[in-house]
């Protein structure tokens, strides 16, 4: 069929060009004037200049809070890509355990943000969850409220077991799409089970998992619901992550204008490694 | 229409601007020269004229945020350092 150009195409995309500029470029527009400026409210603003940018760079808040979100992302990324991947591999391809698996798979996913987070709450919870009081009568000393490891290892298991699924289900849209003749092939080539990973099922699962690369980063780093309603930041600061600072900033001590300069920084910051990786990934891709 | 709730500013808007002016360029580059002009620079690995433009503006925007926390508040010099890069950036990525 020969392609044909028409340029009046382009008015197609004008109401999603309409849609971002509501959702998205206004909003972002408002944020850097904010940025730039101190109010008291009243819809009355007083020039800063890059006050509050220097602000922020010069805080250990900052910077705290942004190596915290690096390292949160990092195991995430590292439990959850390898793990998603696993369990995509063992699931089955055909018989009536596929709609049970899938459904199983799809059901963290449908549970709000908050509803997740009330759930591991009280689960961990050393009175009366059922993981706390466990724990606790195993002798072990677990307290997500006063200890910051346990906090931690408490927000790291709820991520994981939230958002594997969503791995899962990408890796397992790429594994069922590979035709059975490549797998004959292997079988008739003598190929290790191993091999057949390594050649086959990997390199036909790099697009799906570049993807979820991507959109469990730029989550994790911008996590901000189920942490604060678990630890609400604590103990100390210790899950206090780039976005908790953010609201406490502009929402519980109305200091709009460096909530706006750190929500430039944070943005900029996601942006940079979200385009590292995109680059890297797609550009692999495309070499091997 | 009210637009005071955006808090404006004289420099945020010729800011805006100029990202406003820059994208029209771009669409009239490739209205002239269409195909985004993609070739493998230093980086090696393609990059189209687009490609090249968000380089340049996202590291223009690190540029000021080193230069403002490190050297300090007067920003003449980073926006020099960041119309070099970005030549740099056009020119050989």
């Amino acid at each position: 069929m020969e392609k044909t150009w028409n340029n009046k195409a382009w008015f197609m995309v004008l109401p999603v060009l309409v849609l971002v500029a509501f959702s998205a470029v206004i909003p972002l527009m408002t944020v850097v004037n904010y940025s730039v400026q101190d109010t008291f409210g009243n819809n009355e603003f007083f020039w800063a200049g890059t006050d509050w940018f220097l602000d922020v760079l010069e805080s250990d808040r900052f910077w705290d809070a942004l190596t915290r979100n690096l390292i949160f992302s990092a195991i995430i990324l590292a439990i959850e890509i390898p793990l998603g991947i696993v369990i995509a591999l063992n699931m089955p391809k055909k018989g009536i355990g596929v709609p049970i698996c899938l459904v199983l798979m799809a059901l963290p996913l449908l549970i709000p943000w908050n509803v997740v987070g009330t759930i591991w709450q009280v689960f961990g919870r050393v009175d009366i969850g059922l993981l706390g009081r466990t724990l606790a009568t195993l002798g072990i000393n677990y307290n997500y409220v006063q200890n910051p490891l346990d906090a931690w290892v408490t927000l790291i298991i709820m991520d994981v077991w939230h958002w594997t699924s969503l791995v899962v289900l990408l890796c397992y849209a790429g594994l069922v799409s590979i035709p059975d003749a490549y797998y004959q092939a292997a079988k008739i080539d003598g190929a290790s089970r191993w091999s057949v990973f390594r050649y086959i099922q990997l390199p036909k699962m790099k697009r799906v998992l570049l993807i979820a690369f991507l959109l469990r980063f730029m989550d994790s780093f911008m996590i901000y619901t189920e942490p604060f309603v678990v630890t609400g930041g604590g103990p100390g600061n210790s899950t206090t992550f780039l976005s908790i600072d953010l609201v406490k900033m502009a929402i519980g001590q109305f200091d709009l204008g460096p909530a706006a300069a750190l929500s430039i920084i944070y943005f900029l910051i996601i942006l940079l490694l979200s385009w590292i990786f995109y680059t890297v990934m797609t550009t692999s891709d495309a070499q091997g | 229409m009210d637009f005071s709730w955006m808090a404006w500013t004289l420099p945020t808007a010729l800011f805006f601007l100029a990202i406003a002016l820059m994208l029209v360029g771009m669409g009239v580059w490739e209205y002239v020269s269409p195909g985004g002009n993609p070739r493998v620079g230093v980086l090696r690995f393609e990059t189209t004229r687009g490609d090249r433009l968000f380089v340049s503006l996202l590291g223009s925007a690190f540029i000021h945020l080193a230069w403002l926390g490190l050297v300090g508040a007067n920003l003449w010099w980073a926006l020099a350092l960041s119309a070099i890069y970005a030549i740099g950036v056009f020119r050989y990525v």
